[in-house]
């Protein structure tokens, strides 16, 4: 037995049949070979898969791919607009803010997600927005830096004008 | 010459391939008609397995085959590194099979497999297996296990345990102890840990039928021992006919080094379908059950010395739980790794410890970053300051005393705790500790700390803080020390490095190492940048597979930046030797007069008299005018076994803040100076330190896998474990005190354990001092509110 779904993915529409119990991410990395996402855990903990649907950010294991029927969704793998990076990309790369990469995706998509909520988040607040985002390897310490780093970036792109940042939207 | 990028900050070469989504992870790879492997796992922590029917999980959709431990001819899996040390350990050795056979010893332990067409379907099939298992009773605590009357879990080691090993001076101990102005005692339990990097762990088989080979990709940190332990020990398949590829790796902090039952399965698998790959992943509940746990002693230490502090003894007695049956190296870690560091950065004059290893009906218990040096950086520094408490002194003089004084070394422990038995010994390169302590006790303010600790208690906090003056053994090993008998595993760990400069400049190097997010590709370039005088650019590295790697022991106990940059460093040297007699050739000079300036060789005297070392690889590659017996190209091999570990030190400082009416802790304030040697990028360095403190931090205060007396575990989710979450810390402040290491030519130590050897006892130091107005002298960890609260409500005289 298989639904068919229909959604928008990184701005391309794409047409699945999935069995019921299909996770979201589960149809993204295994029907759409988009492996961007990643699994870290099976209780909705980590993080790890985060996406954005209909412009927010969710866990995709905790949400039926038929659920996501009509929605858009973006993925890591949608987030630059080409080769340029999107700032939050280009600000976990200059704050070192990974070491394994394997919560990095669905960290960069949670942070994105704030900033589009609060372009001046304090540290507490990013502390606060990345809580369902488990890293083990950073300590977190140099993730906040990203993240800060970043809104510092958009909000000078925005001020100038440039548009930076926002490309998800 | 282009500016030096060794030492400098640079952006990781890895980056672009992650924050993309482009990196490729194990469950990432997916090739044509493979098929998926899931593993039915004990409920029970300890049964006999009366038999097991897999007929009608034959019969489910899209089953191709089940398997039970029965239908696999392979040994059990090796223990490579038994406790050893003295003449005459016994280590009582049982490891796993592939699938159980006969009993099952720990909730999780693998009894059948099902491979099927999608990993729904094999998990999908497992609910129909049936398993009659006769319960036995179990235990899960070492201390309860090795007690008259415990359940037993194996034949060959009566009362449970696995070896009873010693080191140090038992007379002198003893003595020192029995005459001592003052003796302190306690019981302390470093508690066990789940690893939880945060790609679980998994495997894809293949066996080719074509050719009769294997290739095996695994989430590993060693694919080179893998190879040697799969072929040799396990499965009886010759090395040569077994490839082992680690994808990019999603953190290890030491729990993908080990050899596991599901590699030989999904090998097994493949070739009984007919050689479909299968693959295996982990999920995350089922890997807190099959991958190794961390850390789990109980310990008795007793430390002697004077009233003004001049520690003269310290006795340590612990129970090492190891599980149900051994992982690779479990042994190694509470002895080796453990008993030869219980001294510290300090002179005791006398040592002795005593290590019982014991199974248990719980996971394996194998290295967890730090691997017995955070458990022992635990002990000492505990001890100091339970001492310091006894005899009234401040805990950063008895420390100051006591430090090992810079001109001392080389320094062994006199009771001999760095002498394996044969006489090979390995000592403390290097170390000048006071300065590192005074930095970090003037960044903190520690002689204003009486007013902090009142200004805190005028808003119902309870202010401590905590010292950890840690030293650490890393750089392992010399072979010579490691292959010692009983001191390793009777192999080598050595480097191994390969350099080739193709003839457009474009270089490539390939190593024995194996990074899991340590950034080796950067650094690794770096290094052969400066070595060559090459841009960064032109340079790629490459790991990770045993095909096209030189043979490689891989990546953990900080080991890679001292051993395996060594080995890149002596390959570097022998394409520039080689580069400067082609330059000779090329310049009609004497090789004598060459002299090299990054990638100018240039004539002595006559500075245009000059090639580029890009000139010259274009040259000898092509070899169309060698000099006379030169073979061509420009590719070199080095291998390098390292003289010594390398000591990295430094003091750590944490402040906590505790609710007097709640009891959460606060860690309000962390500190670290750190002397790690030179560093090759500061950035990739900090980011070393700021992970291994939050690891360590997370084992003072909220992390600790707990089993009930049946041995089901409760913390068996991340839903129930404790991961530390980006709210529960503050930011890190780091610092350094740079005194080279000797051991190598560019001077560094590593440093991807130090964080979380120092900072679980500079916490719990912490915690401890803060509750110190109220009596309490210890408390173990991990220190969640619950614990503190009863602590408080017991030292208060109400309910505890």
């Amino acid at each position: 037995m298989s639904e068919h779904i229909a959604f928008v993915v990184n701005g391309t529409p794409r047409e699945l049949d999935v069995e019921p119990r299909r996770l979201l991410v589960q149809a993204l990395r295994e029907d759409l070979d988009m492996t961007g996402t990643h699994v870290g855990c099976d209780t909705s903990q980590c993080g790890a898969c985060t996406v954005h649907v209909n412009s927010m950010a969710i866990k995709s294991c905790t949400m039926l791919a038929v659920q996501a029927d009509g929605a858009s969704i973006t993925t890591i793998e949608g987030l630059a607009s080409g080769e340029v990076l999107h700032p939050m990309q280009n600000a976990f790369w200059e704050k070192h803010g990974l070491q394994c990469g394997f919560c990095t995706p669905g960290m960069i998509m949670t942070a994105v997600d704030l900033l589009e909520r609060n372009p001046d988040p304090t540290d507490d607040e990013i502390r606060h927005a990345i809580e369902g985002n488990f890293c083990r390897c950073t300590g977190y310490h140099n993730i906040v830096a990203a993240i800060r780093h970043a809104a510092e970036t958009m909000r000078a792109g925005a001020t100038a004008g440039e548009g930076v940042g926002g490309a998800t939207r | 010459m282009t500016t030096d990028v060794l030492g400098a900050r640079i952006k990781r070469v890895e980056d672009p391939r992650f924050i993309t989504g482009n990196g490729n992870y194990l469950d990432d790879i997916k090739l044509a008609s493979m098929a998926h492997l899931a593993i039915l796992r004990s409920p029970y922590a300890h049964a006999n397995i009366r038999s097991v029917d897999v007929s009608v999980a034959k019969t489910r959709p899209g089953v191709v085959a089940v398997f039970v431990g029965a239908d696999i001819p392979y040994n059990p899996l090796p223990m490579a590194w038994p406790a050893g040390g003295s003449a005459g350990i016994k280590n009582n050795v049982n490891t796993p099979r592939v699938l159980a056979t006969d009993s099952v010893k720990w909730t999780g332990e693998g009894v059948a497999a099902v491979v099927a067409e999608t990993p729904e379907q094999a998990f999908d099939a497992l609910d129909a297996i049936e398993v009659d298992y006769e319960p036995l009773p179990a235990v899960v605590d070492a201390e309860k296990a090795v007690a008259p009357g415990a359940p037993q879990l194996h034949e060959n080691a009566p009362n449970n345990i696995v070896f009873e090993w010693t080191v140090g001076d038992k007379a002198g101990t003893d003595a020192a102890i029995d005459g001592a102005e003052v003796v302190v005692r306690q019981r302390i339990v470093n508690q066990r840990l789940i690893p939880n990097p945060m790609e679980t762990r998994g495997d894809i088989g293949w066996y080719n039928p074509g050719t009769d080979e294997y290739t095996v990709w695994m989430s590993s940190q060693t694919p080179h021992i893998q190879r040697l332990l799969l072929t040799a020990f396990v499965t009886g398949i010759p090395e040569h006919k077994v490839r082992c590829i680690s994808p990019d790796v999603g953190g290890a902090f030491g729990s993908k080094i080990y050899c596991y039952a599901d590699m030989a399965l999904c090998m097994f698998a493949s070739k009984a379908i007919g050689g479909r790959p299968v693959k295996w992943v982990e999920g995350r509940r089922e890997g807190y059950q099959s991958t190794i746990h961390g850390r789990d002693h109980i310990t008795y230490l007793e430390i002697a010395g004077k009233k003004d502090g001049e520690i003269t003894g310290l006795r340590v007695k612990t129970y090492a739980n190891l599980g149900g049956r051994l992982s690779t190296i479990g042994p190694g870690i509470p002895t080796t790794l453990y008993g030869r560091v219980l001294s510290g950065c300090y002179k005791f004059p006398n040592v002795y410890a005593e290590v019982i290893g014991v199974y248990t009906n719980t996971t394996f218990v194998d290295a967890y970053r730090g691997a017995g040096r955070p458990e022992a950086t635990y002990v000492v520094e505990r001890a100091m300051d339970l001492f310091a408490a006894e005899i009234g002194m401040d805990r950063a003089a008895i420390r100051r005393k006591n430090f090992i004084p810079p001109d001392a070394f080389p320094y062994e422990n006199p009771s001999g705790l760095g002498t394996a038995s044969g006489g090979a010994k390995i000592y403390i390169d290097s170390g000048n500790y006071a300065p590192a302590l005074d930095k970090a006790l003037t960044t903190v303010g520690y002689y204003e700390l009486a007013k902090a600790k009142a200004e805190a208690r005028t808003r119902g906090k309870y202010l401590g803080l905590g010292l950890s003056t840690y030293i650490e053994v890393c750089g392992v090993a010399p072979s010579k020390w490691i292959g010692a008998v009983g001191e390793g595993w009777g192999a080598a760990m050595w480097e191994s490095a390969n350099i080739k400069m193709h003839l457009t400049g474009k270089t490539v190097v390939t190593m024995g190492t194996q990074p899991q997010g340590q950034g080796h590709e950067t650094t690794y370039s770096q290094i052969v940048a400066h070595e060559l005088g090459i841009p960064m650019e032109d340079i790629v590295v490459q790991h990770s597979d045993t095909q096209g790697t030189p043979f490689g022991y891989g990546t953990y106990g900080s080991r890679t930046s001292s051993v395996g940059s060594t080995a890149a460093i002596k390959a570097a040297g022998k394409i520039r030797e080689k580069a400067r007699r082609m330059a000779a050739h090329m310049l009609e000079a004497a090789v004598d007069d060459i002299e090299v300036d990054g990638a100018n060789y240039s004539v002595k005297g006559s500075p245009d008299r000059v090639k580029t070392i890009q000139e010259i690889a274009f040259a000898i590659d092509l070899a169309f005018d060698p000099p006379e017996g030169m073979e061509p190209y420009l590719d070199e091999t080095a291998y390098y076994d390292t003289p010594n570990c390398t000591w990295p030190f430094g003091t750590h400082i944490a402040i906590v803040e505790i609710d007097e009416e709640t009891g959460a802790v606060e860690l309000v304030r962390y500190v670290a100076v750190d002397d790690v040697g030179k560093k090759i990028n500061p950035m990739i360095v900090d980011g070393q330190l700021h992970g291994g403190i939050a690891q360590g931090v997370g084992q003072a205060l909220w992390e600790g896998a707990i089993y009930d007396d049946g041995g089901q575990l409760l913390t068996g989710s991340m839903l129930d474990y404790a991961m530390p979450r980006a709210s529960y810390f503050p930011d890190i402040e780091l610092d350094e005190t740079v005194t080279p290491s000797p051991v190598n030519p560019i001077g560094v130590k590593g440093v991807g354990e130090a964080g979380a050897i120092a900072s679980t006892a500079a916490v719990a130091n912490a915690v401890v001092d803060a509750l110190s107005p109220l009596g309490i002298r210890h408390l173990d960890m991990p220190y969640t509110a619950q614990t503190v609260w009863r602590a408080i409500q017991g030292a208060k005289g109400g309910p505890a």
